[in-house]
């Protein structure tokens, strides 16, 4: 298991160090900051052995966190835990640099000595976490509320506690998806998928039984005709085709979710944490409606001049508009000088990130618009092409890609007397671009 | 209030400082002193001095404070045992505390108190908090039984902790069930033939229910506990997989890929054809690619991982090409291991897909992925022969870039292109030849000249081309210098008449300037073999070269196997087995994947499933450093030379293994012999130098059985000049395994007070028929039909005049099983089996009257085949 935990600044000075195990010396410090800190090389792998000790480290704005273990464990559980280690101290004391560390060591070493005891991770929910780990030290309590706290630290709902009230009960669901693409040249879609976010905020109060539903293909073809009314009913928002549902590659779920009954009957049902959450995360890869297309020209003039044209097309309903659209186009390194006429928007070239930026606040669906720049070269005897770096983009539109609709969630709280009715639920989608690159 | 100062230097001052503070009535003024101790001792300063003032503090209410004060015992306590001790009482109160968050507290920091004194005092608390009313204290507890454990397992065996950690399996909170899973998995890994995790089905079952139910990490202790039993069998197998796949749906990708671990292990058991076999597989692609959306450092593990998974079941993944091309940011180690999918997934249905994409990465920045790319493209060509040619073209508008790498580690690839297609490509070689003068890598500058001399006849100035490399030829690399001396040979014997003089110039510069062996050896062979038999060496360097294998780099069988059961570990990143980088007892367990319709017969076969295997023997004291010395590359450049004069009935005599020439006067011959079930290696070692030989020492290289010594070399007198010892060293078969080539090399160091030697010899493979190789005559027909008509050989056995074979051939061990005449020809059927229990089934046919046998060999691993045929032979035709 993991045999110890460092954290170090950017300077490779320890902040932070705990260590679990005996086989872990003080020099496995040092190691780690001499042979990856200071490295004079790019790092080649999240994962080092040095003299037969391993170090697995991530790397947050300019901190370094690295685990540290001499016996086989398991690699993905440690990165995984952290992951959940960041996720923790951002969740306590906001973002993770030096300053906020140096000023919440001891609350650090509170934490590291609950969340990973002999290096093996316990419970890191937040939520539990901050019922008895607090920044303004800890209350006496009484001795139900200590049981209260070790009951739901190791029980089965660990992420939420009892006696939740609110006079409103109300719910917002966020769909959020990431579409990526990857095109040739000549407009053939080399890759494209989609990954995805169901981001729940629930303000309910007692134990809350949910059942989540949407327009996943397995289930409405086995619902068959029952289901298509409903679908009718509630899929009004939306933007792209008219497609009634979607086939899901794979999703995942926040821990909240009984996999088992969704392994046997495809339902996803469960009693959500307090707040927010991550309710699942998925991946489809079919029909997906690409928002934008990109057209890339590029002719080179000669030894010192280069043509590009690009032209982008939005390819949704008129009546939506995307936001935040910027296009990069890579320019090469002996760039001297760019001239760039643009229909739409503003074109700047950004000489220390070597790419014309064109930014466009506002674009209507079923539009298109064209940017033309020429690019003088200095002339250079350097023998190797220039790479050409694939044209990239990023855009919000107010629609999921993947065409997935959310079709009801229900609640159930049979303890206390409020019903499904009387909880105002809110949905929003947003489609935003993950990489999305076309080769030019 | 939290702000605490950080000061890099204690001084003395300081100290005392601090301890006035520590003493302090004020509670807020100690807490912040403490504070202060522990920012010090963070950064890596003594602040040892204080133990006292800080235990001092330790009796508080403050729950903040306390705990402060436990972290700086922790880290002291060792250094100042006495000292410690005053803390005992303290925890020993807490542990009786109404609050269940102090009684976890205290036993939880008192197991991290690493002082054989205060365990002793840690058995009663330890004791009361293992049947604690409150889980949280229950699951503290029970990694508390891991962490003594760790500090004196035999206290931890005599209080009977153990009893009560398994008593926890059962109990009713799931996460006090995942600790104490956790705890007793590590403690059985220091014990691997205890059965103390008794799996059994209902255990198993309880331990199913609790996966449903705790935290996602005590489900990875669970699902990494499970991957160790081994079902009774395939109905037990499914249902085992059935209730693991939700998991394949968790947020969590450790979860996922535990659950992959345990799948992708009982699958093994499930027959194939039936349905949910199918299901199952298509169930596990879709996870698999999911991973690769997570942060970078999992989609890493979660590669290396796919890398193993693909090799062992190419069939899950085969339609997911597309998620593995690289993206313009990923990092490069993900880059890198995507490439290398790529190409194990390279078919002829996605070629065209695939070399696109490679010949676009061929031009991007990082030198490493770059060279990587190209090899690629030269590995699809080998790998499907449909693109070879559209791999060549894509290989030559490279070298048309002129980029210095690129051109370098293109003409690599195409020298095994070569190999792989003869005669097909060599119209790009006129490209090739144009850029030599750019070549300064070692390897290319080599590939290149092989190039040269292979296809010299077709290469009008080839005489002139080689001749360029030799004027700097002491400035060559060996590797080089051996290529350029190999391929000079060549030309010399496809074109006698104009290359004498420039055979004649690298003959004498390898031979008489140059002071490596190797290189001095290579040229005397040629030399003598062109001087005494010029037919003899066309014979010899100008043979058909064996084809080279498809699939390169692809893991041996058995470590692939076992890294299948590492799955998701550090040992499935670094592709090498657990014993490779961990220390000490743990990990030194082989796992193994179970077969097909095994019945397990003894209930509840505890850790890995697989009979314990003895500890590979070790060599005392000097041995090791000998050890250490065989796992630098051997120089075996000579040994294809000379394996084309070995015949294999030859072993059976004492061979010179080991010239005196090359070991400064020590002569060893040797033979191998198998008596009463023992291998033995009999040496025979002379002194032929000047001086009095001592210390001798003996270790094996890795090798494709695991043959190693099984004791010290037994040469207790000196061996004086012109002395000769005759030394008989058993061998044991649990060393490490490596597959060699051919499969009964052994490559052998022997170390005396002169210098370490090392040579390679070959085994006739009959030394590892085991006496218990008699199969059922019903167990011979099933396996017979299940081994697939690929893994047939057949052999011809010419002019042998035998009455009786089988008989013959029992005294080694190969045992008739049946016997059937079919129209005048006798059918013998026999089997064999080999000391890492793979069988090897026969079918020798014989007909009256003719001397020529044909016979059939069947065997899972097929590539042993051919040496078994070798034994056959020498055993019938002596």
């Amino acid at each position: 298991m993991i045999g110890g935990l460092f954290i170090y600044n950017h300077k490779g000075e320890v902040l932070i160090s705990r260590v679990y195990r005996d086989d872990i010396g003080r020099n496995a410090v040092d190691a780690f900051r001499v042979n990856v800190i200071h490295a004079r090389q790019q790092v080649r792998s999240p994962v080092t052995n040095i003299a037969r000790t391993s170090f697995f480290h991530v790397k947050r704005s300019n901190i370094w966190l690295a685990a540290v273990t001499k016996q086989n464990v398991n690699a993905a559980m440690v990165f995984e835990f952290l992951y959940k280690m960041c996720d923790v101290m951002t969740a306590y004391f906001g973002k993770i640099s030096e300053e906020n560390i140096k000023n919440n060591f001891v609350l650090i070493y509170e934490l590291l000595d609950e969340i990973l005891d002999f290096g093996y991770p316990q419970n890191s929910e937040t939520g539990a976490l901050k019922t008895f780990i607090t920044q303004t030290g800890i209350k006496s309590q009484s001795k139900e509320e200590q049981s209260q706290i070790t009951s739901q630290v190791t029980g089965q709902i660990g992420w939420r506690r009892e006696g939740i009230k609110y006079r409103r009960n109300e719910l917002f669901l966020d769909v959020l998806e990431s579409v990526n693409l990857l095109m040739s040249p000549q407009g053939q879609v080399l890759s494209a998928h989609v990954s995805g976010r169901v981001v729940m905020k629930s303000y309910l109060s007692g134990m809350p039984e949910c059942k989540f539903g949407m327009n996943d293909k397995i289930v409405i073809d086995k619902q068959g005709k029952g289901g298509a009314s409903e679908e009718a009913a509630a899929g009004k928002s939306g933007g792209g085709g008219g497609k009634q549902s979607i086939a899901i590659d794979d999703c995942t779920f926040h821990q909240c979710v009984r996999l088992s009954k969704f392994d046997a009957e495809r339902s996803i049902s469960f009693i959500p944490p307090d707040g927010e959450c991550e309710l699942m995360r998925y991946r489809t890869t079919k029909d997906i409606i690409l928002p934008f297309r990109v057209i890339p020209l590029v002719r080179e003039v000669g030894r010192t001049k280069l043509e590009v044209k690009v032209v982008i097309k939005s390819n949704f309903k008129p009546s939506l508009l995307a936001q935040k659209i910027e296009v990069r186009i890579p320019t090469p390194l002996n760039t001297s000088g760019v001239q760039v006429i643009c229909m739409k928007g503003k074109a700047k070239y950004k000489a220390s990130e070597n790419a014309i930026v064109w930014k466009i606040k506002r674009m209507a669906g079923m539009k298109e618009s064209q940017i033309s720049a020429e690019i003088e070269l200095l002339p250079t005897n350097d023998k190797k092409k220039w790479a050409r770096p694939p044209i990239s983009m990023n855009f919000e539109v107010p629609f999921a890609p993947s065409g997935l609709k959310v079709r009801y969630l229900k609640v159930f709280e049979p303890k206390l007397n409020y019903s499904d009715h009387d909880v105002i639920k809110w949905v929003r989608y947003i489609g935003r671009s993950g990489i999305y690159e076309t080769r030019c | 209030m939290r702000s605490v100062m950080f000061r890099f230097h204690v001084c003395a001052g300081e100290i005392f400082e601090l301890k006035a503070e520590l003493n302090s009535d004020k509670k807020e003024k100690k807490k912040e002193a403490v504070k202060k101790v522990i920012a010090s001792m963070t950064v890596g300063k003594d602040v040892s001095a204080l133990f006292p003032d800080v235990v001092n503090c330790m009796q508080t209410d403050n729950l903040e404070l306390k705990k402060l004060v436990y972290l700086y015992l922790m880290n002291y306590a060792k250094s100042q045992p006495d000292m410690a001790i005053m803390a005992v009482n303290t925890f020993v109160k807490d542990c009786e505390d109404p609050n269940p968050l102090i009684r976890a507290l205290a036993v939880r920091t008192m197991g991290c108190i690493r002082v054989d004194k205060i365990t002793e005092y840690l058995c009663e608390p330890l004791r009361k908090c293992l049947k604690d009313e409150d889980p949280y204290v229950r699951k503290t507890a029970a990694v508390c039984v891991a962490k003594l454990h760790d500090i004196n397992a035999q206290l931890v065996e005599d209080q009977g902790f153990l009893d009560t950690l398994k008593d926890l399996i059962s109990d009713s909170n799931p996460m006090v069930v995942a600790n104490a899973v956790a705890a007793l998995s590590e403690i059985a890994e220091s014990h691997p033939n205890s059965n103390l995790l008794d799996l059994n089905p209902q255990s198993i079952n309880k331990l199913l229910t609790a996966l449903n139910e705790c935290t996602e990490w005590g489900q990875i202790f669970i699902l990494d506990c499970l991957a160790n039993y081994t079902p009774r069998d395939d109905r037990e197998s499914q249902s085992i997989c059935e209730r693991v796949t939700p998991r394949l749906s968790h947020a969590n990708s450790a979860v996922v890929l535990s659950a992959v671990k345990v799948l992708m292990k009982f699958m093994e058991m499930l027959p194939k054809d039936l349905d949910y076999y199918g299901t199952l597989l298509k169930k596990l692609a879709p996870p698999l690619v999911t991973l690769l959306s997570a942060e970078p450092e999992l989609q890493y593990v979660a590669l290396r991982n796919i890398n193993l998974i693909v090799q062992k079941r190419p069939e899950i993944l085969k339609h997911e090409m597309k998620v593995f091309f690289v993206k313009y940011n990923d990092p490069i180690y993900v880059k890198l291991e995507k490439l290398d999918i790529m190409i194990r997934l390279a078919s002829q249905a996605n070629i065209a897909q695939v070399l696109a994409e490679l010949k676009e990465y061929a031009t991007e920045v990082d030198v490493d992925f770059v060279r990587k790319a190209v090899r690629a493209i030269g590995r699809c060509a080998i790998k499907v022969e449909q693109s070879a040619e559209r791999c060549v073209s894509t290989l030559l508008d490279l070298i048309q870039t002129k980029v210095n790498y690129v051109v370098q580690e293109a003409i690599v690839v195409i020298k095994d292109i070569f190999r792989k297609y003869p005669n097909k490509y060599e119209s790009v070689i006129a490209t090739l030849c144009e850029n030599l003068d750019s070549l300064d890598e070692p390897e290319a500058r080599a590939a290149m000249i092989w190039i040269v001399g292979e296809y010299a006849e077709r290469i009008d100035n080839a005489d002139e081309l080689l001749e360029s490399f030799l004027e700097g030829f002491h400035d060559e690399s060996t590797q080089v210098q051996l290529q350029l001396l190999t391929a000079i040979v060549k030309l010399f014997l496809k074109k006698p008449t104009e290359t004498q003089e420039l055979v004649q110039q690298v003959l004498s510069l390898a031979t008489q300037d140059s002071d490596n062996p190797d290189l001095r050896d290579r040229g005397y062979i040629y030399w003598r073999l062109l001087s005494t038999d010029p037919v003899a060496a066309k014979e010899v360097v100008l043979a058909e070269k064996p084809l080279i294998s498809e699939e390169t780099d692809l893991i041996e069988p058995t470590l692939l196997e076992e890294l299948i059961c590492h799955i998701g570990t550090l040992a499935s990143v670094y592709h090498k087995p657990p014993s490779a980088f961990v220390e000490g007892s743990r990990g030194v367990m082989h796992k193994r994947l179970p077969a097909q319709g095994t019945e397990c017969p003894d209930v509840g076969n505890a850790a890995g499933g697989s009979a314990p295997e003895a500890a590979p023997s070790i060599i005392p004291s000097q041995g090791d450093l000998l050890g250490d010395l065989l796992n630098l590359d051997l120089p075996a450049v000579l040994l294809p030379l000379f394996n084309t004069n070995c015949s294999s009935y030859g072993i059976l005599y004492p061979q010179v293994w080991l010239p005196a020439m090359k070991a400064k006067g020590l002569e060893i011959s040797g033979t191998f012999a198998r008596r009463a079930g023992v291998i033995q290696m009999e040496l025979v070692l002379t002194n032929k130098a000047m001086s009095v030989m001592t210390d001798f020492a003996i270790q094996f290289n890795r090798n494709s059985f695991g043959l190693a010594p099984a004791g010290p070399l037994q040469v207790l007198t000196p061996l004086g000049p012109n002395q000769t010892i005759e030394v008989s060293l058993p061998l044991s078969t649990v060393g490490p395994v490596m597959k060699m080539d051919p499969l009964n090399n052994l490559q052998v160091a022997v170390k005396n007070n002169i210098d370490v030697f090392y040579f390679s010899c070959q085994y006739p493979i009959s030394m590892l028929f085991v006496e218990d190789g008699k199969m059922e005559r019903q167990v011979f027909l099933a396996t017979w039909k299940d081994i697939p008509n690929d893994n047939e050989s057949q052999f011809q056995i010419q002019d042998c005049h035998l009455n009786s074979a089988s008989n013959k051939l029992q005294g080694s061990n190969i045992f008739t099983i049946a016997k059937r005449t079919v129209e005048g020809q006798d059918m013998l059927y026999m089997s064999i089996k080999l000391s890492n229990g793979i069988w090897v089934l026969a079918e020798l046919k014989v007909q009256a009257g003719n001397p020529n046998y044909t016979i059939s060999l069947k065997c899972r691993a097929p590539e042993v085949s051919q040496c078994v045929f070798q034994c056959y032979e020498a055993v019938l035709k002596n």
